[in-house]
């Protein structure tokens, strides 16, 4: 993969991530806005459901990978210390695998309690 | 060429008025660093609200309080800046809008989109 692929992989990746973001974003607005959740039994059926589960993974992912690009670009641009700049892309590279991590296990956790 | 620090450096970002494509553009980015750094707290929250009853129940109160709920708004107007100039930044890149005066137009647009929705935001709220 030449060097202007690697760019281009992660211009696609904002921007198909965004769409799905934008779709999920959407779908709990109107949700929310037509009554949305009232107790915790409803809310914890409503992440039960498997179809909820997945849609659910699927934000996090994306938003997950969306975040991680749209930050290293932000650091690209205003850390031109490289030494600095690696240490922060490394943190937050941690700080996003760390949520995904926290994430998948509370959308498992509805299931197994 | 000149090395690196001898390049002359006369850019005040803020004595420069900013065109509002570009204003556009710099807000949808502050909007995202917002957001990212809000993450970790959402993941939180939606971890406890599944957890217990109880837990549930706290997280509700928690943002009732007066000052999570300014904390949402502003995490709020976060996301319709970021939603509507991102939207505007797909179909800029699907090449619709380009000429300046319709991208001006969207760029204005995209602040009276999102003052409208965060008035109907903070009606909700209030």
């Amino acid at each position: 993969m030449t060097f202007r692929a690697q760019g281009m992989r992660a211009w696609l990746l904002q921007r198909f991530s965004a769409a799905y973001l934008a779709l999920f974003v959407l779908a709990a607005v109107l949700w929310l806005a037509t009554g949305g959740s009232a107790d915790y039994s409803g809310w914890r059926a409503l992440l039960g459901r498997p179809v909820v589960s997945v849609a659910f993974a699927l934000f996090f992912l994306s938003l997950f990978f969306h975040a991680w690009v749209g930050i290293r670009d932000v650091l690209m641009d205003y850390v031109p210390n490289l030494k600095l700049r690696l240490l922060l892309l490394v943190a937050v590279a941690l700080l996003l695998m760390g949520l995904a991590v926290w994430s998948a296990l509370i959308l498992i956790s509805v299931y197994l309690s | 060429m000149p090395s690196r620090s001898a390049r002359p450096r006369f850019l005040n970002l803020f004595q420069i008025r900013q065109p509002i494509t570009a204003l556009v553009s710099i807000i949808h980015r502050i909007s995202g660093v917002l957001l990212f750094l809000s993450l970790p707290f959402a993941v939180g929250l939606l971890h406890l609200s599944l957890r217990s009853a109880g837990d549930y129940q706290r997280v509700l109160h928690w943002l009732a309080l007066p000052g999570m709920k300014l904390l949402g708004l502003l995490l709020g107007w976060a996301i319709l800046h970021h939603f509507f100039a991102g939207l505007r930044f797909l179909l800029l890149d699907l090449d619709l809008g380009l000429r300046l005066q319709t991208a001006r137009a969207t760029a204005w647009s995209v602040f009276a989109i999102v003052a409208v929705f965060f008035l109907l935001l903070a009606w909700r709220l209030a």
